[in-house]
C-alpha cells in the first residue's frame, strides 16, 4: 500500500477517525481531570459524534478503502447516520441521570464513543476480519457498560451474562469465519460472491454461513439466540439500556444486511430458509412472551426481539424493496425505542426512587398528560396502528414479503403483530384508565425533549415518510 | 550440519524431559519454572528452523508474561494440589485420548503437506525466502502497510479491553486505615494508655 492510497484510505474514513482520534483525547482529559471532568467529557463526546455525522452528511464519500476491508457506500452512509443519532440521544439522555444511576465517571462518555466507533466500522466491513474486529470492538464496550455500575448485583449480573454469551457467539462467528475462508479461499465479501458465483457450492460452506448468521443473529438478539436480551435489559442501567436498545442493533442488522446481500449473494436459497425461520420465531416469541411481563424493560426487551423478525422479514425477501424496507424498519424502530426509553428513564418518584413496573404508569394521564400523550403514541406506533411511523415501517417489509411470495411468513408475521398489539395497548390502559398511583418526579427537559420529538415523529410520519423512504430506497441500490 | 543436528537433539530432549517434569513435579512452584525451561527449548527449536520472530514471541509472551502469571497463582492462591493430583490416575484415559487425537491431527497436517505441495500455494501472503528476507521484516512489511486497518483496530480493541479492566476493579477505598508515620510517632502515654482498676475476679 502505498502513501496516496492510504491517504485516499484515511480520508475515506474520516467520520471514524473523528471518533477514534477523539475517544483518545477525551480519555486523556478524564484521566488527567478526574470524574468530576465527566459533563465535559460527555458534552465533548457529544460533539464529536456529531462533528463526525456532519462529515458523513456532507462530503459523503464513496469507495472501497484500506484494500477493500472497509466500504463507504450509501447504505453505509444511512445507517451510520442513524446510529449516531442514536448514540447522540442515548447520551443525553443519561446526562440528567448520570449521578442517581452511578454513570457519572468519564470512562463512560469515552466507551460509549468506542462503542459506536465500532458499530460504525461494523457497518463500514466489507471483510471477514474487519467484521469480526469491528464485532469486538463494539460488544467489548458494551460488556463493560452494561456492567459499569459495579456495586449493584443486577447490573454486574447483566454485564457478566452479556460477556459470557457475547464470547460464545463471537466463538461461533469465528468458526464459521474460518469455514468460510477454507472452502472460498477469501475472507472479502467481493471475492466470497466471486468463488460462490463460480462454482457449485460445497457443503462447507453452507455450515460456515449457518454459524457467521448464528453470530451475527446474537448480537441483533433474534430467537434462538435472545436468551440474554430480558436479563441485560433489566439489569443495565436504563440509559445503558436505551443505547443498547438503539445502535448496536443498528449496527448488526446493517452487517447482517451486508453478509447476506453481498458475499451470500450467489447462495441466496440457503440463506433465505434460515433467515424466514428466525424470521418467524422471533416474531412469535415477541408477541407471546412479552405477554406475561410486568417490568417495562423487560417487555420492551421481549418487543425489540419481536421487531427484529419483523425487520429480518424484509431481509427474508432478498430484493430491493426488502431491503429498503429493513432500513425504514430500522429508522422507525430506533426512534421509537428512544422516545419509549425516554419515557421509562423519566420514571423517578419524587422521592428519587426509580420505578421499572408497568403498573407505576397508573394514572400518568392526570399526573403528565404531556408523558402519556408522547408514550401512547409511541405504544400504538410499536403495535403497528395505521397512520403512526410503526404501521408503515411493517407495510414496507410485508409488502415485499409478499412480492418474493413468502406468504406464509406475512401471514404468519401480521398475526402476530394483532397478538403484539395486546400488551401494548395494555401499557396505554393502565396510563389513561387506572387510579394514580403516585406522582412522578419533574422529568427533565432533555427527556422531554427526546420523548416528545419521537412522539412528533411517529405521529407525523406520513410527512416524513416521502424523504425517508427516497433515503432508504437510494440506499438499498447498494446492493442490487 | 552436524553440529545442526546436535542441537536440535540437545534442545528436544530438554524440551521432552522438562515437559514431563512439569507434570510429575511434586512443588507446583517447580512444575512452574521446569514450564519456563519448555518455552526455552521450543524457543530454540523455532530459532533452529529460522523462525525466529515466533522465537522471541514465545519468549516475550510465555516466559514473560504468560509464565510469571501462573507463578503468581500458584504462588498467591492457596491451592491444595495434593487434592488435585489425588484424581490423576482417574484421567490419565482421558488425556491420553486428547494426546493421540493431537499427534493423528499433527500426522495429518504435516502428511497433507507432503502429500498434495500445490495446497500451499493458495496462500495470499506467502512467506519469503529465508535467504531474501527474515520473518520479522516479512512479517512487518505486510502488517504495517496491508493490514495497516486490522492491527489499528486491534490495537483500540485492546484499549478497550484496558479500559474495561480498570473501570471495573479499580477501587479507591475511603474507610481504609492506612499506615500515618507521624500519629504513630506522636503518640504519647496519655493518648496510648489507659489505666483501668480492675476488682478482683470480675475482670473488665
Amino acid at each position: 500500500m502505498t502513501v496516496e492510497t492510504l491517504l485516499a484510505s484515511l480520508h475515506l474514513a474520516v467520520p471514524e477517525l473523528i471518533l477514534a482520534v477523539g475517544a483518545l483525547a477525551l480519555l486523556m482529559i478524564g484521566v488527567f481531570n478526574g470524574d468530576k471532568s465527566a459533563p465535559t467529557v460527555t458534552g465533548l463526546a457529544v460533539a464529536l459524534l456529531i462533528a463526525s455525522g456532519l462529515w458523513l452528511l456532507i462530503a459523503s464519500p464513496e469507495g472501497e478503502a484500506f484494500g477493500g476491508a472497509y466500504l463507504a457506500d450509501p447504505f453505509a452512509r444511512f445507517m451510520k447516520v442513524l446510529a449516531l443519532i442514536g448514540s447522540i440521544v442515548a447520551m443525553i439522555m443519561t446526562v440528567g441521570n448520570a449521578r442517581s444511576e452511578h454513570l457519572d465517571r468519564f470512562e463512560y462518555p469515552v466507551l460509549l464513543l468506542l462503542a459506536t466507533l465500532g458499530i460504525l466500522l461494523m457497518i463500514s466491513a466489507n471483510d471477514m476480519i474487519s467484521l469480526y474486529m469491528s464485532l469486538e470492538l463494539q460488544s467489548l464496550a458494551l460488556y463493560v457498560i452494561a456492567a459499569i455500575n459495579r456495586d449493584s448485583l443486577r447490573s454486574t449480573e447483566a454485564g457478566l451474562k452479556y460477556f459470557v454469551l457475547g464470547a460464545l457467539s463471537s466463538g461461533m462467528l469465528l468458526y464459521g469465519m474460518s469455514l468460510v475462508y477454507g472452502f472460498t479461499g477469501n475472507t472479502g465479501f467481493d471475492e466470497i460472491a466471486k468463488v460462490l458465483a463460480g462454482e457449485t457450492r460445497s457443503l462447507g460452506v453452507v455450515i460456515g454461513l449457518v454459524f457467521v448468521l448464528t453470530g451475527l443473529c446474537f448480537k441483533i438478539s433474534a430467537v434462538p439466540f435472545h436468551m440474554w436480551t430480558p436479563d441485560v435489559y433489566e439489569g443495565a442501567p436504563t440509559p445503558v439500556t436505551a443505547f443498547l436498545a438503539a445502535a448496536p442493533k443498528i449496527g448488526a442488522m446493517a452487517i447482517l444486511v451486508r453478509v447476506v446481500s453481498d458475499a451470500f449473494q450467489p447462495v441466496i436459497a440457503d440463506w433465505q430458509q434460515i433467515i424466514v425461520f428466525i424470521s418467524l420465531a422471533s416474531m412469535l416469541l415477541g408477541s407471546f412472551a412479552a405477554i406475561g411481563q410486568k417490568n417495562i424493560k423487560r417487555l420492551m426487551a421481549y418487543s425489540s426481539i419481536g421487531h427484529m423478525g419483523y425487520a429480518l422479514v424484509g431481509l427474508a425477501a432478498g430484493n430491493q424493496s426488502g431491503v429498503s424496507g429493513v432500513i425504514i424498519y430500522m429508522t422507525v424502530y430506533m426512534v421509537m425505542t428512544l422516545g419509549t426509553f425516554a419515557c421509562i428513564i423519566a420514571m423517578r418518584r419524587k422521592e428519587g426512587e426509580t420505578v421499572e413496573g408497568i403498573d407505576d404508569l397508573a394514572g400518568l394521564s392526570q399526573t403528565n398528560p404531556f408523558m402519556a400523550v408522547a408514550l401512547t403514541a409511541l405504544m400504538f406506533s410499536l403495535a403497528g396502528i395505521p397512520p403512526l411511523a410503526g404501521f408503515f415501517g411493517k407495510y414496507f417489509v410485508f409488502l415485499a414479503a409478499i412480492e418474493a411470495k413468502l406468504y406464509a411468513l406475512a401471514i404468519i408475521g401480521i398475526l402476530s403483530s394483532v397478538v403484539g398489539a395486546y400488551y401494548y395497548l395494555r401499557v396505554v390502559k393502565v396510563m389513561w384508565f387506572d387510579e394514580p398511583k403516585g406522582e412522578f418526579d419533574r422529568v427533565s427537559t432533555e427527556l422531554r425533549l427526546v420523548f416528545g420529538l419521537s412522539g412528533l415523529f411517529v405521529l407525523a410520519y406520513l410527512f416524513f415518510g416521502g424523504p425517508v423512504g427516497t433515503a432508504a430506497e437510494a440506499a438499498a441500490k447498494s446492493f442490487f | 550440519m552436524g553440529l545442526q543436528a546436535l542441537f536440535f537433539y540437545i534442545f528436544a530432549f530438554v524440551a521432552v524431559a522438562s515437559a514431563l517434569m512439569v507434570i510429575s513435579a511434586k512443588n507446583p512452584v517447580h512444575s512452574v519454572l521446569f514450564l519456563i525451561l519448555t518455552f526455552f527449548n521450543a524457543a530454540g527449536l523455532f530459532l533452529l528452523t529460522g523462525a525466529e520472530f515466533l522465537a522471541m514471541i514465545l519468549l516475550v509472551v510465555y516466559v514473560g508474561a504468560v509464565a510469571v502469571l501462573f507463578l503468581f497463582v500458584v504462588m498467591m492462591l492457596d491451592v491444595d494440589f495434593a487434592e488435585l493430583r489425588s484424581g490423576v490416575l482417574k484421567y490419565a484415559p482421558v488425556g491420553f485420548l486428547v494426546g493421540v487425537i493431537l499427534a493423528v491431527e499433527l500426522v495429518v497436517f504435516v502428511g497433507g503437506n507432503i502429500i498434495s505441495p500445490e495446497a500451499g500455494k493458495a496462500i495470499t501472503m506467502p512467506i519469503p525466502a529465508l535467504t531474501e528476507r527474515t520473518n520479522t521484516a516479512a512479517l512487518g512489511d505486510v502488517l504495517y502497510s496491508n493490514y495497516i486497518y486490522f492491527f489499528q483496530l486491534s490495537g483500540l480493541v485492546l484499549l478497550v479491553a484496558m479500559i474495561g479492566a480498570i473501570v471495573l476493579t479499580l477501587r479507591h477505598r475511603t474507610h481504609v486505615r492506612r499506615q500515618d508515620i507521624a500519629t504513630q510517632v506522636a503518640r504519647s502515654p496519655e493518648t496510648a494508655i489507659e489505666v483501668v482498676k480492675v476488682k478482683p475476679g470480675q475482670g473488665i
